[in-house]
């Protein structure tokens, strides 16, 4: 063994970690730059009166009590939608759909369907929902176009969670005699849950943060009060800081900071929310 | 095939009752075909072993006798495979009733993610008992039939991931016995496993063959001459297609193979 190989190999493998440390805290940067940033700008403008009080002043006093709610109607609207479709569709796909053109063509579209710009979704919304099934500018209309935006996510990461399931469960399962639905229902379900929440809750997230759909099919730049009902029109945090922002001048700069806050805070609480879920479902998968 | 011997249960093998049964089956994936004309009778009560090089279809073949090979797409099958003289692949026959009757054992240990008790329970259940009591006696049969209550009685709601390999591979006879089956296949149930627990799934073997016919598909030849009453040796022909060299009782066909290649194959001078 000669000394001089050895170092040079260990040489190579310092140079290689050090780039990726290198790469790694590029990647990681920007987004603690945006985060401190946010926190920074927009504390001040929190307050308990921002949270609960509907603004006034075109938005440049009062709160955003209005805004936050929409938000929530509509990630809970689109993912009553989206999660059932999504997984039943995602069940169908892997489990009982014949591997054939058709079903290629279908996949085909699902993974399409993530790539479609989502001012498109809106005016389909604006063409169906809106104005075909007379569901006018409303949170219902808002919940189903984001809904549809939000099928490709849910069904491709529920066929994923679905077929990372190992074969041998199974099998096992059905040389039992459990049939092919129970084997679905009772063995594979419970495995690929985590995934699907997963799935689900990115989903919501995106929902969240989404302004161009929701332009134009019920989202409001200025509401008094909460949406009393499915065909209200309704305030959303990503619109609102758009409106704000591009349409109020004078508006205080630590007012739309902190819009942002909420905002960020809203959907990084989903994500929590979504990794606390599957780790309890990891371990009782563990322990169970 | 003439069969004329002495089963381990005492019977002769002419007397023994035929259980299972195939017929000049030939087994297609797509264009490719895997066994070619296969006909042979598997007596009750008695475990018969598939040998045979790697590759020559014999995890194919046990697959027949419960329908696994149809989760394969493409998978087609000609000729009579028979479960007490009905033809199960026949488009009458229930897949899902038949599983229940013909259980079967995986090369792997494949227990599911929950606990010992649901493991054993789970066939059961999906059959539609709930009473929480019958459940209990149920499991403790099947797990005390593996020679396996003792050492996870205190431990049932424990995981079954948790068991060490063999534990676990007993635990999925368990699961098998459960659902009360009259044929169970086992397909290189030992090959993950260390000899001691190997061991121990033979006794097992033996003493189940008493009440279930068992069919074992085997790379180990010791094990197929240690366990089984009759001895089927599968080759593949050019095509890769496999067919059945020998079939006859085990102690025949170890110590006086008729065909050279049977010979050949467990001398070891190939496979």
């Amino acid at each position: 063994m000669r000394a001089g190989a050895v170092s040079k190999r260990q040489l190579s493998q310092r140079t290689a970690f050090s780039l990726l440390i290198v790469a790694t805290i590029i990647v990681v940067l920007p987004v603690l730059a945006i985060v401190i940033q946010i926190i920074v700008s927009g504390a001040d403008a929190i307050s308990w009166e921002f949270l609960t009080q509907a603004p006034s002043q075109a938005g440049k006093a009062g709160g955003i009590l209005p805004a936050i709610v929409g938000t929530f109607y509509l990630m809970l609207g689109t993912i009553i939608v989206a999660l059932p479709l999504g997984v039943m569709a995602g069940i169908y796909l892997t489990e009982y759909a014949r591997d054939n053109w058709f079903t290629r063509a279908i996949n085909l579209a699902i993974v399409n369907l993530a790539g479609v710009p989502s001012i498109v979704y809106g005016l389909f919304g604006l063409g169906v929902f809106v104005l075909m099934f007379h569901f006018g500018m409303s949170l219902l209309s808002a919940s189903l176009t984001l809904a549809c935006q939000a099928l490709a996510m849910t069904v491709t990461t529920s066929r994923e969670a679905i077929l990372a399931v190992p074969r041998e469960y199974r099998e096992g399962s059905l040389a039992v005699g459990a049939t092919r639905w129970q084997t679905i229902r009772h063995l594979v379900l419970p495995q690929a849950l985590p995934g699907i929440i997963t799935g689900a809750v990115f989903a919501m997230s995106r929902a969240a943060g989404e302004t161009a759909p929701i332009l134009v099919v019920g989202a409001a730049f200025l509401l008094p009060g909460l949406p009393q009902s499915p065909f209200d029109q309704f305030m959303a945090l990503p619109y609102h800081l758009y409106t704000v922002a591009a349409h109020v001048p004078g508006m205080p700069k630590s007012t739309m900071w902190g819009v942002v806050l909420v905002l960020l805070v809203v959907v990084l609480s989903f994500n929590v929310l979504a990794t606390i879920i599957r780790l309890r479902a990891r371990q009782r998968r563990l322990n169970a | 095939m003439k069969i004329n011997s002495v089963l381990s249960n005492g019977k002769m093998v002419s007397q023994s009752k035929t259980k299972l049964k195939t017929e000049a089956v030939n087994l297609y994936y797509g264009s490719f075909q895997a066994l070619r004309s296969i006909s042979l009778e598997i007596p009750e009560r008695a475990i018969t072993a598939i040998i045979g090089p790697s590759g020559c279809g014999k995890s194919s073949f046990l697959r027949l006798f419960n329908h696994m090979n149809d989760l394969i797409t493409g998978a087609r099958v000609e000729g009579r495979v028979e479960l007490d003289d009905i033809n199960i692949y026949d488009k009458s026959i229930d897949v899902v009733e038949l599983r229940k009757r013909v259980g079967m054992v995986f090369q792997k240990p494949n227990p599911f993610p929950m606990s010992v008790f649901e493991n054993v329970a789970f066939g059961p259940k999906r059959h539609g008992i709930s009473n929480r009591a019958e459940l209990e006696e149920i499991v403790e049969r099947s797990l005390r039939q593996a020679v396996l209550w003792d050492e996870v009685k205190d431990k049932l709601e424990q995981s079954g991931l948790a068991l060490s390999g063999g534990q676990q591979q007993r635990l999925c006879i368990s699961r098998v016995l459960a659902v009360e089956p009259e044929v169970i296949l086992m397909d290189e149930p030992c090959s993950a496993l260390d000899p001691v627990a190997t061991l121990k799934i033979e006794d097992l073997m033996r003493s189940l063959a008493e009440n279930y016919t068992i069919v074992i598909v085997t790379h180990n030849m010791q094990q197929a001459a240690r366990v089984s009453d009759m001895a089927a040796f599968l080759m593949m022909e050019e095509d890769r297609a496999g067919v059945l060299v020998e079939y006859g009782p085990t102690s025949e066909l170890f110590t006086n193979p008729k065909d050279k290649r049977t010979e050949d194959y467990i001398t070891g001078r190939f496979g």
